[in-house]
């Protein structure tokens, strides 16, 4: 199985050939095109792996390119590799494919950047790939901590890639400690785990938890370390605040890293250890309760936004709030489902908005505004979008939407699912708010705007395909899922048909609101603004939850740092101060003993003479 | 005439010219302090050397006068270039090296 090889050195060699050549790094489109070749054989190889895992013909879990990282005394060592499974083979696949589209699509979207910085740009770009990749292939905790690491520099480079604006550099910091803040976590989860079961396998701490030889507290404490780094990651409340913020990258960035890949890369690592998940309930409820947490108050703020790109960063975190919420009640499959389907439809979202956002040079929906006619391509792509995130019959969306419901139901979790659908028709009146208000709404936007080149409106046009008729991907779920050493036992779940029949009626009567208070103008959007005053001052304030967090760094951290200082000042530097001191008054009586007048030397070298008389005479 | 006096007259010597070094005032009055204290030693090996008969001692401290000759010189050359460039050879004066 050299294929698995073949998909990681594709990104890594480009990143490492772009880093190291500065010729190649400041050509600027050459880097670009070799950036995309090593994407697109990383991608090719990547499909081909998974081919067999899709058609499901009877192919394994394989653990493959192994190596012994560190031998331990008296146990087994750590080892290295690759696991190519149904997870993991279909995961690559999505990534290197978004990766390439986005690559592609960043050549016309980034055009007017220099050279340099585009070499820069699709080094960052190589870089992620590569780490994205790592994570998704890895057969252990040790080597996806790694990868995760990895994947959140990408993210905190490729977030400040504009550093010259203060507002990127403070969104990239932002992101790279909130990350970071749930990554301790992860770090204590893995190490506890490590302590009670003696490995970091995912396939050998399966076997340990099932045969009982791992429970109890530490493999909740464990499982809980990493849930809380998915938290980080994926974006779940409260550490949901760093995601809209991040919006102040390039939009191709946030189509593949906030909406596709990384953001997800929490709900992929909860998928992967679902097992474990599945022998912790009390954890699994709080997943879930988190997940349906994330999913409603990111949906209610993105009500209220008027930015395009926060609109669809706050889709995001509920949407990921969905997918958790789903591993939470057991559907792993559905979650997965659902990332697949989100990251087609959203990528699509956000490359259609960074296609409008290129023509009209604004991000305020309600600057934009007829340019449905001037740019078809892009309208119809962010439609098919707009449809899918909504859930309506027949995109992907419906369906992945519809597997999530069914699961969560199927968990016995009958009021989550009641607000998950709710959340559903928010989500369709949100989308259905910035399309109409952005691409039909009654402003003309300024700068007479134009459709986009081909290489944005092709990758584009792909997403476009794939977020429609993503759902035909439905049965192939089941056979990566045999195929996986994440497989959870399965359970014979028929779908009520009112699951269906709801979601859909929420979609709709969320495009319908949407409709008619932006486009037919039946509803005043502005009275009902003024009626819930307060309400909409709290999701304008995003609930507080920047200014809690602020709150906690002004007292907590600056309390602690400034007691530490004042020890540090005071106490550290005040004995070291105290003995220069001493040094100094002593040194000062002794200097007079230098007079400087000759005579003054001669008594001492008198008396020497007299001490070394003594000494002879007594001696 | 013993041994004895002769170094005691010797040791006499040696205390009256590190007397003189510590308390006079002029370069050339300490010059002159230890040149008597050199002369002290001198007096006391050539005692020695005659009480036991031995020639060495006296060869030895003709060396030494032949060197005591060559310092002294160098040691007023000295002074005599304080006492031109700093216009004075009291030795209070010159300090200097004080720390």
């Amino acid at each position: 199985m050299t294929l698995a090889l073949i998909v990681l050195a594709g990104p890594l060699i480009v990143f490492a050939a772009i880093a190291c050549l500065p010729p190649l790094r400041r050509s600027g489109r050459p880097a670009a095109y070799v950036s995309i070749a090593g994407i697109g054989a990383s991608c090719a190889a990547a499909m081909a792996q998974a081919a067999p895992f899709l058609r499901g013909a009877g192919i394994e879990a394989v653990r493959t390119a192994e190596v012994v990282w560190a031998p331990i005394a008296g146990a087994p060592p750590i080892r290295f590799g690759l696991l190519v499974d149904g997870l993991s083979a279909s995961m690559a696949v999505l990534v290197a494919l978004v990766a390439l589209l986005v690559q592609v699509y960043s050549l016309a979207y980034m055009a007017e950047e220099k050279p340099a910085s585009l070499g820069r740009y699709y080094a960052y770009h190589a870089l992620f790939a590569f780490a994205m990749l790592g994570l998704v292939l890895s057969h252990n905790l040790l080597q996806t901590y790694v990868f995760w690491e990895l994947v959140g520099l990408g993210s905190y480079l490729l977030i400040g890639f504009w550093f010259e604006r203060p507002a990127a550099g403070r969104a990239a910091q932002k992101a790279f400690w909130t990350t970071r803040l749930g990554d301790v976590g992860f770090a204590i989860g893995i190490v506890v785990l490590w302590g009670a079961a003696g490995t970091f396998s995912f396939s050998e701490l399966f076997a340990r938890a099932s045969g009982g030889a791992l429970g109890g507290t530490a493999l909740a404490v464990g499982v809980a370390g990493i849930y809380l780094g998915a938290m980080g990651k994926s974006a779940q409340a409260p550490f949901h605040i760093w995601l809209p913020d991040a919006m102040e990258g390039p939009t191709p960035v946030s189509a593949l890293i906030h909406a596709a890949t990384m953001v997800a890369a929490g709900v992929y690592l909860m998928v992967r250890i679902a097992p474990l998940l599945a022998l912790t309930p009390q954890l699994a409820s709080a997943v879930f309760a988190i997940g349906v947490l994330t999913a409603v108050l990111a949906a209610s703020m993105a009500l209220v936004e008027n930015d395009i790109k926060r609109i669809l960063a706050f889709s995001t975190v509920s949407q990921l709030g969905f997918m958790m919420a789903a591993v939470g009640s057991g559907g792993a499959e559905a979650a997965y489902f659902h990332l697949t389907t989100h990251a087609f439809f959203k990528a699509l979202l956000f490359l259609a908005a960074g296609s409008l956002i290129h023509a009209v040079h604004t991000n305020d929906i309600f600057r934009m505004g007829r340019l449905a006619r001037r740019m078809p391509v892009t309208a119809a792509c962010f439609a098919i979008g707009a449809l899918a995130l909504a859930g309506v019959v027949p995109t992907s969306g419906f369906f992945s939407k519809d597997e999530i419901l069914a699961a969560v139901l199927a968990g016995g979790h009958p009021i989550g699912f009641a607000i998950l659908v709710a959340v559903a028709g928010m989500t369709a009146f949100y989308i259905g708010r910035a399309f109409f208000v952005a691409l039909l709404g009654a402003h003309d936007a300024e700068d007479q705007p134009h459709e986009s080149p081909p290489a944005m409106t092709l990758p584009m046009i792909v997403l476009g395909i794939l977020a429609l008729a993503g759902g035909a991907l439905a049965p192939a779920f089941p056979r990566l899922f045999e195929a996986t050493v994440s497989a959870l036992p399965a359970h014979e779940a028929s779908t009520p048909i009112f699951v269906p029949i709801l979601g859909t009626a929420a979609a709709a009567a969320g495009l319908a609101i949407a409709w008619a208070a932006y486009q037919r103008g039946a509803l005043d959007p502005g009275a009902v603004r003024r009626a819930a005053h307060p309400i909409v001052t709290v999701l304008e304030r995003r609930f507080y939850v920047d200014d809690v967090f602020e709150a906690g760094y002004r007292v907590v951290y600056l309390g602690v740092s400034s007691a530490v200082g004042w020890f540090d000042r005071y106490v550290v530097d005040g004995v070291v101060n105290a003995v220069t001191w001493g040094t100094w008054i002593l040194a000062g009586r002794l200097r007079t003993l230098q007079s400087g007048r000759v005579q003054d030397a001669l008594y001492f070298v008198a008396g020497g003479l007299l001490l070394l008389a003594w000494l002879a005479w007594t001696g | 005439m013993t041994l004895t006096h002769l170094l005691l007259v010797a040791a006499a010597l040696f205390a009256i010219g590190l007397f003189g070094m510590l308390a006079r005032r002029h370069a050339i009055g300490v010059l002159l302090s230890i040149e008597l204290m050199f002369n002290a030693v001198n007096l006391a090996i050539v005692s020695i050397a005659w009480s036991r008969g031995l020639a060495t001692g006296v060869v030895l401290v003709l060396f030494g006068i032949a060197i005591t000759v060559a310092e002294a010189a160098i040691g007023l050359a000295l002074v005599l270039l304080v006492t031109r460039v700093r216009k004075t050879a009291v030795l209070d004066d010159l300090h200097d090296l004080s720390g």
